[in-house]
């Protein structure tokens, strides 16, 4: 296995190709680093190479970054003291590059050295920018689908091999926070605007290898190891240099509402690495680096955001041995909201699709919606007139049932009453082939309930979408008791083509997802009718990581659908049905015609146009606010162990199968706390003894709700992780 | 234990800070050096009759820097054995400095202090001697900074204050200042500013608008919404920390704010026989000092837990004390105070204060002693209690009686 070549030229220029074997593209490893540093070694040593050219052997790309998997596993692979062998590990990074920015010139009089230059064929991330940020020039090709950047920070991290200390000291502090702190990625064109990089042209090997042979010493030497440097825009304690980072600590604070930690800890070697020289600020970046390696939340947020999401779409939980069951024809039964949103993410993927509603009226209303979007896209230049025109070719809008019969998905989206459903149910099965796949788009039906109405149940299954459609990344797929293989695989397969994440569950009231939105939603507003302030419920939550807090989504998803859910719950129920103050709050503010956003009055007061004023504060004449508030954390715990506990009970009833599933659906679907890598992670971090000691207390406090669940108690007592005891890797052992 | 006596106080008047400022050609060094000898002069001091000179000032950079306190003795009339302490606890400073002295007097440590301070804000800009506090991410991020305006306006949040009230106070703050001034209230504290040949550069506080009504406040727009709201968005990290609040409501600005200002205080503290030698009539006893750490983000709530905490340390009650000076920081630290002790705003800084005057920070905390003790002498009063409100959320007082 080599992932560096190198070959000398007889023109003095060696050229070092990263070309990782077996891999679609480049991804750093320790390996990989020591066959880097030894190509490096070699060329510095041997007077017949007068410069360098590092390039990739993959077509459009250079690197995709560290390999992630090795992220995720580094802390524990670090040995018995792994702060020491991280930081030892990352200083040893940052020797290489160091070793390739100096180039061999005389430390005093900084000449002397060979010019190494990088040519990036397209995607250069992570690790994949930082070593061409620490070579001398950037070449790029004039590739408008590459993509150049540090996403670090969307997996819990920041770019720890010099990325961070390299961009701000050569784009100042300002201009290198869209590209640190929100992980920007840039065309090449927008990257050479930004200054990331030097040149675009069409065959970045060839001019590199020209450049490298023209470099001066000048040309070489980094502005940082040149005398008399001074950062763009200012050092911390320069005037303008004060206000940016007074500002940048409030901006991220704000945005990141604190729950973030890589966020903090980049910040912090920015800061401290700006005030001292470059090689201590590589120090710096390396203990900050380890700091955040060594937060539990950074691998949680890999495993789940990076690692396991990517397993789940490529398929980890499909049935083996189904051949592939990628839709050409997809039935959309249906045109509201969630139907329209169904056929533009499919359209878009490009299938076929028929998009059925009771009348020619309501069918083209729920294409409008693909037409609006794609419109939206022209006005921003997203999408041409052609691919509108083409896309709006696949949906074909129709009352005429049969327009079904040679579809193979099905995906009904119709109103959520479980006699409408068996009715179209039949109906369409009479249409379409035999060995068409029918799948409901249910959030709140048992899809083995629907499947009575099938005559096929083994081909019957529950999709389930998130709205709206087109931004949502997740789709629970629900197994009914019959649902065979074939449909799971069908799912999937589907669900890879329009590119969003998977989770299969098995069937039980609101499957998993639902599961634990509800009992979210249903703790916050239980505890307005205790007479905590709405705004603190939701402030509790935004610190917490979640985008919006549970009251303010109860507006946007409404009031009355919680009201109906609630009814149906009850009904379907009976005495079993646990009645709280929460439903009293909901069914009092339906009355009201309080019903949230689209009613322009909810929790909130909004204005004419639809614009959230403020907390509606005639909620406390019937709920008044409590003298004593309680502490965030409180709340906090409250909002967390509401949804947590649902999710243990999911896995140990076996609506969940897999952790992973339960951790990445929680993220994706509703947002949960994303720093924590999902509910599971979480209870992880906190320790299960942790966790069950809390729920006792919580159980004592508030009620029932917060008992501890039987697995969870187990595991307390013998001091288990999730992932320790049912993650893949731990189930095979 | 020995006790510590004021045997005078004064202090320059306060020029605009700005470029256009009457003081604005004058040196921290020479305002400080004017007002050491003032007080030299008027009280019959030997060149060696204190034992230390205690200078406040806060942004401790260029002219200020590299410890002023020993440069301005050395360019006073003053003993070069006399070495000179400069210090900062921020707005508090000149009251630390008394403290300091008054605290070192009772001890035994020497007979004799002068303890004041200086603050030029238009020749060294307020905040360009840093601070970690507001740009070091493992601080500003996990303490929540946010600039005092926005801690002003935390604490009108939180206590309910509105625009009006703010604008108010800055109107009477206003009316007090020019009624004092008409009736020469600060005749015996006020020196004039005189150049190197003696002629007059400011006798009088220039920064004042006596014209001030709520009108002209209204007119004026709130000065930390901006930031708060928009960039960088402070008042999020302000909900970070008070998760309770919805919104903050922005009441401040410049018209009720403190004013940016150069000016210099001194005060003569000494014991007894330092008194009798000199032939010197103590004016006041300083019964009590203290000092408190607060809420960084709120910042601004200090006068109100030092105040308890000097009362509790010696046995006192709210009501014991005669008259106020809580400095003119903003106006909600003022309406904060009389709030949470109940106490009517005729005894509040009566004869005006920052709003209307300025607020040179390493000087104010010596002045509004020195025009509390003014006040208590013309008034006829026994007790009164300065305190100010300090950055990065502190608090100072002291107490003083007339003997």
């Amino acid at each position: 296995m080599t992932d560096f070549t190198m070959e000398k030229g007889a023109d003095g220029v060696a050229l070092i190709t990263w070309d990782c074997p077996g891999k679609t593209m480049n991804v750093m490893s320790i390996d990989g680093l020591k066959e880097l540093e030894s190509c490096i070694d070699d060329a510095l040593a041997d007077d017949a190479v007068k410069g360098v050219v590092i390039t990739s052997g993959k077509e459009g790309s250079f690197a995709g970054g560290m390999d992630l998997n090795l992220l995720a596993t580094l802390k524990e692979s670090a040995g018995d003291d792994p702060a020491k062998g991280l930081f030892e590990g990352t200083m040893e990074m940052h020797a290489l590059l160091r070793k390739i920015e100096r180039a061999g010139m005389d430390a005093k009089t900084n000449k002397g050295g060979k010019p190494i230059a990088a040519a990036l064929p397209g995607t250069a991330a992570g690790i994949g920018l930082e070593l061409p940020l620490a070579t001398h020039r950037i070449f790029v090709a004039d590739n408008p689908k590459a993509r150049i950047g540090l996403p670090e920070i969307m997996v819990g991290i920041f770019p720890g091999a010099g990325g961070t200390t390299r961009l701000v000291r050569k784009l100042g502090a300002m201009a290198a926070s869209p590209l640190l702190l929100e992980g920007k990625m840039l065309e090449p064109a927008k990257a050479k605007g930004a200054g990331v990089i030097d040149e675009v042209v069409a065959d970045p090997v060839a001019a590199a290898r020209e450049w490298v042979l023209n470099a001066t010493d000048a040309d070489i030497l980094k502005p940082w190891d040149a005398k008399g440097y001074k950062m763009p825009g200012g050092a911390p304690y320069h005037p303008a240099g004060f206000m940016t980072f007074v500002g940048a600590n409030a901006m991220v604070n704000g945005k990141t509402q604190g729950a973030f930690p890589a966020a903090k800890a980049l910040l912090s070697a920015v800061y401290e690495g700006a005030l001292v020289p470059f090689d201590t600020a590589l120090k710096i970046e390396a203990r900050w680096f380890t700091h955040v390696l060594m937060n539990p939340s950074s691998g949680a947020m890999i495993r789940s955001l990076f690692v396991n999401k990517e397993a789940l779409e490529k398929g980890a939980v499909r049935p083996e041995g189904i051949p592939d069951q990628r839709v050409k024809k997809l039935g959309v039964l249906g045109a509201g909201m969630m139907g329209a949103g169904i056929a533009l993410v499919s359209a878009q993927a490009g299938m076929d699709v028929v998009l059925i509603d009771r009348d020619q009226a309501a069918a083209d209303k729920g294409k409008a919606y693909t037409e609006a979007y794609l419109d939206k896209g022209i006005s921003r230049k997203k999408v041409t007139p052609e691919k509108k025109e083409a896309m709006l070719g696949l949906i074909n809008a129709t009352p005429d049932l049969d327009a079904l019969k040679d579809c193979d998905l099905i995906i009904e989206a119709v109103f959520e009453d479980p006699k409408v459903k068996a009715e179209m149910t039949q109906k369409v099965e009479a249409i379409i082939p035999e060995d068409c796949i029918f799948a409901s788009n249910t959030s709140t039906l048992p899809i083995t309930g629907l499947a009575k109405a099938s005559k096929r149940p083994d081909q019957f299954i529950g999709i389930h979408f998130f709205s709206p459609v087109e931004k949502m990344l997740l789709v629970e797929i629900i197994k009914g008791k019959e649902t065979g293989d074939r449909a799971v695989a069908k799912a999937l397969d589907y669900v890879r083509q329009i590119r969003k994440t998977p989770i299969v569950v098995n069937d039980a009231r609101f499957f998993y997802c639902n599961r634990c939105i509800i009992p979210y939603g249903n703790e916050a507003t239980r505890m307005v009718t205790e007479g905590v302030a709405p705004v603190l419920i939701d402030n509790a939550a935004r610190q917490l990581g979640f985008p919006v807090g549970p009251i303010q989504l109860g507006d946007e998803t409404s009031i009355d659908l919680a009201a109906k859910i609630t009814r149906a719950t009850k009904e379907a129920m009976g005495n079993e049905y646990p009645a709280s103050e929460a439903d009293d709050l909901v069914f009092w503010m339906e009355e009201e015609g309080r019903l949230g956003r689209k009613a322009k009055a909810g929790y909130f007061d909004y204005d004419e146009k639809g614009k959230r004023l403020g907390y509606w504060k005639g909620i406390h004449d019937k709920y008044p606010l409590a003298d004593e508030q309680p502490d965030l954390i409180e709340v906090q715990e409250r909002l967390m162990f509401a949804q947590v506990l649902e999710a243990v009970r999911a896995l140990e009833e076996g609506v969940l199968e897999d952790i992973r599933e339960g951790d990445v659906g929680a993220v994706l679907a509703w947002g949960f706390a994303p720093w924590s890598g999902g509910p599971f992670s979480w209870l992880d971090i906190i320790g299960t003894p942790y966790a069950a000691e809390r729920c006792d207390q919580l159980e004592a406090k508030f009620g029932e709700r917060f008992k501890c669940p039987d697995l969870l108690r187990e595991m307390a007592a013998k001091n288990q992780t999730f992932y320790g005891r049912f993650s893949p890797e731990a189930k095979a052992a | 234990m020995t006790d510590a006596y004021i045997y005078d106080a004064l202090r320059t008047p306060r020029g605009k800070g700005r470029k256009d400022g009457a003081l604005h050609e004058v040196t921290s060094l020479r305002l400080s050096a004017l007002t050491l000898n003032a007080l030299k002069e008027r009280n019959n001091l030997d060149g060696h009759a204190v034992e230390d000179v205690i200078w406040g000032n806060v942004t401790q950079v260029m002219e200020q820097g590299g410890c002023l306190a020993r440069s301005a003795v050395l360019a006073s009339d003053l003993d070069e054995s006399i070495p000179g302490l400069a210090i900062n606890r921020f707005c508090a400073s000149g009251m630390e400095a008394v403290n300091l002295a008054a605290n070192q007097v009772k001890g035994g440590a020497g007979d004799a202090y002068i303890a004041g301070g200086v603050e030029m804000m238009g020749r060294v800009a307020m905040g360009s001697d840093g601070a970690a506090i507001a740009v070091d991410p493992t601080m500003a991020m996990e303490k929540y900074f946010v600039p005092q305006g926005i801690s002003a306006d935390i604490i009108a949040t939180e206590y309910g204050f509105t625009r009006d009230q703010a604008d108010a106070l800055a109107v009477e703050s206003q009316r007090r200042a020019k009624a004092a001034w008409d009736d020469g209230r600060f005749d015996k504290s006020v020196i004039t500013v005189r150049d190197q040949n003696g002629l007059p550069i400011l006798d009088h506080d220039e920064y004042m608008r006596p014209q001030t009504d709520m009108q002209s406040l209204g007119a004026l727009n709130a000065s930390f919404q901006a930031m708060g709201e928009v960039m960088p968005g402070f008042d999020k990290v302000a909900m970070l920390k008070y998760p309770h609040l919805e919104k903050i409501n922005h009441i401040h600005h410049a018209g009720n704010s403190s004013g940016i200002v150069d000016g210099s205080a001194a005060v003569l503290i000494g014991n007894k026989e330092f008194g009798e030698k000199y032939g010197l009539k103590p004016r006041a006893r300083i019964k009590a000092t203290a000092k408190i750490g607060t809420d960084p983000t709120i910042m601004l709530t200090g006068p109100v837990p030092v105040t308890q905490k000097i009362l509790a340390d010696n046995g006192m009650d709210i009501k014991d004390i005669d008259l106020f000076e809580v400095n003119e920081a903003f106006a909600a630290v003022v309406l904060r105070f009389m709030q949470a002790f109940d106490v009517d705003s005729d005894k509040v800084n009566v004869n005006g204060g920052s709003i209307a005057m300025g607020h040179p920070l390493g000087a104010t905390g010596a002045m509004i002693i020195g025009t509390l003790l003014d006040e208590m002498e013309r008034a006829d009063k026994e007790t009164g209690l300065a305190t100010l409100c300090i950055a990065s959320g502190m608090g100072a007082a002291t107490i003083i009686e007339r003997v």
